[in-house]
């Protein structure tokens, strides 16, 4: 009896847990959808959902219209390069306020996670005018630059926590046989905490790549990734919704795809020390 | 006979030197709208005939707005060139940001830019932005329902026949609203219209000393009107619709009547998005015989920003976008109902361009705005569905959130006009003003 009852609530669990995972994932899903209607289809009422003349139209307008490669390398080095910039810089943060706590280290953490609450436009002049002074606008390095600052309270506070997890007496084992400060993070602190830093990875690219306010304000044609491309095909006068779903669904399919073969990485890195 | 051909070789590479040290690349930020997105197939005509490159930046309107304002004002120098409207162009050239479009070759014609055009872009008798293309406003009807309500559409309405023929269409178990009219909230979406449509009531933003009218009679007949008519027939949900979603609604044969861009036209009569192109008229957006109508007039226009180091290239561009030639290029490959309208006053004495159904009404609807005389009583600004100061934008922002609150039922018309004129001489107030 007991068994049946435990089943009956895997089974319930099971299908709230999909009809969830389908709410959220169902405006991705119509976007795929539209992507390849015509521009009658995509605004017709009653919407229609799968049975419609399929086209790739709409695809072969964007790819007529945008250099895609170009946005989508600048988003992969834009991305690629703030994470692993940021990991840089944040790992060895992490491992100071993890192991070797001073009395300001909770202010400074919260202080840190602080500057996130700032709205983004508040800082735009100083940082459009700092870019100008330095030749950084529209270029991939300022972008990679910004960005990695703007995702860093997050790293180092993701790294942290899976730090804080990590037995502080083996890496003073590590030191008594005699390893330095750096092996000590490479050799030993880094394999343990290669889930957490994984799925840090993992999370703050998908951060970058999705970023769409500074990327948009600080680029023109050189350095502008997908956020740019999605908006120029965004229109409040015309209906371009099949194009504008065609693009959207070439800017997210990369980070869609990386997603799907990362999810378990993802989802072990993010209940890393959920469950004592 | 060698010298000859040393002499020759040397001219050919000092031509060849001379052609790399003069072109350019110009980066121009535009918006995503049919008229733009079809000048950058063009482009390659451009630098064949100039040896300059194109690079585009292509945004939605509003972001578009956004980036080229932090650059100009910055003096950032991202762009060479920006498409900007009838709002930001006096307004920058007064502040000095832009460059004095004077020196245009002659066979570029300034002066067959429509009046209502050049007076738009220009400050102080100087104009710094070139109309690629310009809009006002007028009335699609269907003219099969129309008919069946046993109705004749005047060339020029009035607005109380405007709210007759939209109740006698309206037929709510067929999903037919008599009329589709915008109140999404934003400046540039609901709030453009209702401007446009208290000009006609007799309204207007501010007396002569800046101060805030919609404590006005005018203002209070406005809003209800729009309110009574929309409850009656409008769609569903209009608080909501701007332009995209009202095409979408006539396009699909769910509006009698829409009043809004000129430009809607082409979408509207084109077979392969409407369900309804052959069933289309035209006529003057609607007054209320106080010599005001309620249309208004925009137009996207080419500036170069003061900070760019390519000015001549760009001045090129612009001659180019803008001649002539580009609208005679786009009518050879395209059709003329696919050449920008509302720039040129050629372009309506073309007989070819006669024969598109819209065109008169376009023009006409052009011709009976002026943003500098746009209000019955006297008024400091000049624009007719904005005023051009700095100020308007983020005011007739929140202004057009209460009203849609009015549309959504949320607050009366008489709340809505008090806040509405409690905010704006507090931010006249506070930007001194008054």
């Amino acid at each position: 009896m007991a068994r049946a009852v435990t089943n009956n609530r895997k089974a319930l669990n099971t299908a709230i847990a999909w009809s969830i995972g389908l709410v959220i994932f169902f405006p991705i899903l119509w976007t795929i959808l539209t992507s390849f209607k015509t521009e009658a289809q995509a605004i017709s009422n009653p919407p229609v959902f799968l049975f419609f003349d399929w086209t790739l139209e709409n695809y072969a307008v964007v790819q007529e219209r945008s250099n895609y490669m170009r946005f989508l390398w600048n988003s992969v080095f834009i991305a690629g390069g703030s994470t692993i910039l940021g990991l840089i810089i944040a790992v060895p943060a992490a491992w100071s306020m993890a192991f070797v706590p001073s009395r300001r280290t909770k202010d400074i953490l919260l202080w840190m996670l602080s500057t996130k609450m700032l709205p983004a436009v508040g800082v735009l002049y100083p940082i459009y005018l700092l870019f100008i002074k330095m030749g950084l606008l529209d270029t991939r390095l300022g972008l990679t630059i910004v960005l990695m600052l703007i995702n860093l309270p997050i790293i180092i506070w993701m790294l942290y926590t899976y730090f804080k997890e990590i037995p502080g007496e083996i890496l003073e084992a590590a030191r008594m046989d005699g390893a330095s400060l750096p092996k000590e993070i490479i050799y030993v602190l880094t394999p343990m905490a290669v889930p957490g830093i994984a799925s840090t990875l993992l999370l703050n690219f998908i951060l970058a790549w999705n970023e769409a306010f500074w990327t948009l304000n600080l680029t023109a044609a050189k350095a502008a990734p997908l956020t740019a491309f999605i908006a120029s095909y965004s229109s409040p006068e015309g209906l371009f919704y099949a194009k504008l779903s065609a693009a959207s669904t070439m800017a997210i399919a990369p980070i869609l795809i990386m997603g799907w073969f990362s999810q378990k990485q993802l989802v072990r890195g993010l209940t890393f020390g959920a469950v004592k | 006979m060698i010298y000859t051909v040393s002499r020759l070789m040397g001219a050919c590479a000092i031509a060849a030197l001379s052609t790399a040290a003069t072109a350019e690349t110009l980066t121009i930020a535009t918006v995503n709208n049919g008229d733009m997105i079809r000048m950058q197939g063009y482009t390659d005509n451009f630098t064949e005939k100039t040896g300059h490159t194109v690079e585009w930046v292509t945004l939605e309107e509003n972001v578009l707005r956004q980036r080229v304002t932090t650059d100009i004002s910055t003096k950032g120098g991202a762009f060479d060139i920006m498409t900007i409207g009838m709002y930001e162009t006096p307004i920058w050239g007064a502040n000095g940001w832009l460059v004095p479009l004077d020196g245009l070759s002659e066979e570029y014609d300034v002066g067959d830019i429509l009046p209502a055009m050049s007076g738009g872009l220009s400050h102080d008798g100087t104009l710094y932005a070139a109309p690629f293309y310009g809009e006002s406003s007028m009335i699609m009807y269907r003219t099969d329902l129309m008919e069946a309500a046993g109705m004749e559409m005047p060339d020029a309405p009035t607005w109380d026949f405007i709210g007759e023929a939209a109740r006698a269409m309206t037929d709510r178990d067929n999903e037919i609203n008599g009329i589709c009219l915008r109140g999404k909230a934003g400046w540039g979406e609901g709030g453009a219209f209702i401007t446009a449509m208290s000009n006609s009531f007799g309204a207007r933003w501010f007396d002569m000393d800046w101060n805030a009218q919609f404590d006005t009679q005018p203002w209070a007949d406005t809003l209800n009107f729009y309110v009574n008519l929309m409850n009656d027939a409008g769609p569903p949900g209009y608080a909501t619709n701007g332009f995209n979603e009202n095409l979408s609604l006539f396009q699909q044969g769910k509006c009698g009547m829409w009043i809004d861009a000129t430009v809607a036209a082409s979408f509207v009569t084109n077979p392969d998005d409407s369900t309804v192109a052959d069933k289309v008229g035209f006529a003057l957006a609607p007054d209320t015989g106080l010599g005001k109508r309620s249309n208004w007039l925009w137009a996207w226009a080419l500036a170069i920003p003061a900070g760019t180091q390519k000015e001549d290239a760009a001045k090129e561009f612009i001659e180019w976008a803008t001649s002539k030639e580009y609208i005679e290029l786009v009518a050879e490959n395209e059709g003329w109902a696919n050449v920008p309208p509302g720039a040129r006053a050629s372009l309506y004495e073309n007989p070819n361009y006669q024969e598109v159904p819209f065109a008169q009404k376009t023009l006409d609807s052009i011709l009976s705005a002026d943003p500098n005389d746009s209000t019955v009583e006297p008024s400091p600004y000049v624009g007719i569905q904005f005023a051009a100061i700095p100020e308007f934008a983020g005011i007739a922002t929140e202004v057009s959130q209460e009203f849609s609150a009015v549309y959504a039922g949320q607050q009366t018309v008489e709340e809505a006009l008090a806040k509405a004129q409690a905010l704006t001489n507090d931010a006249m107030e506070a930007a001194g003003y008054r």
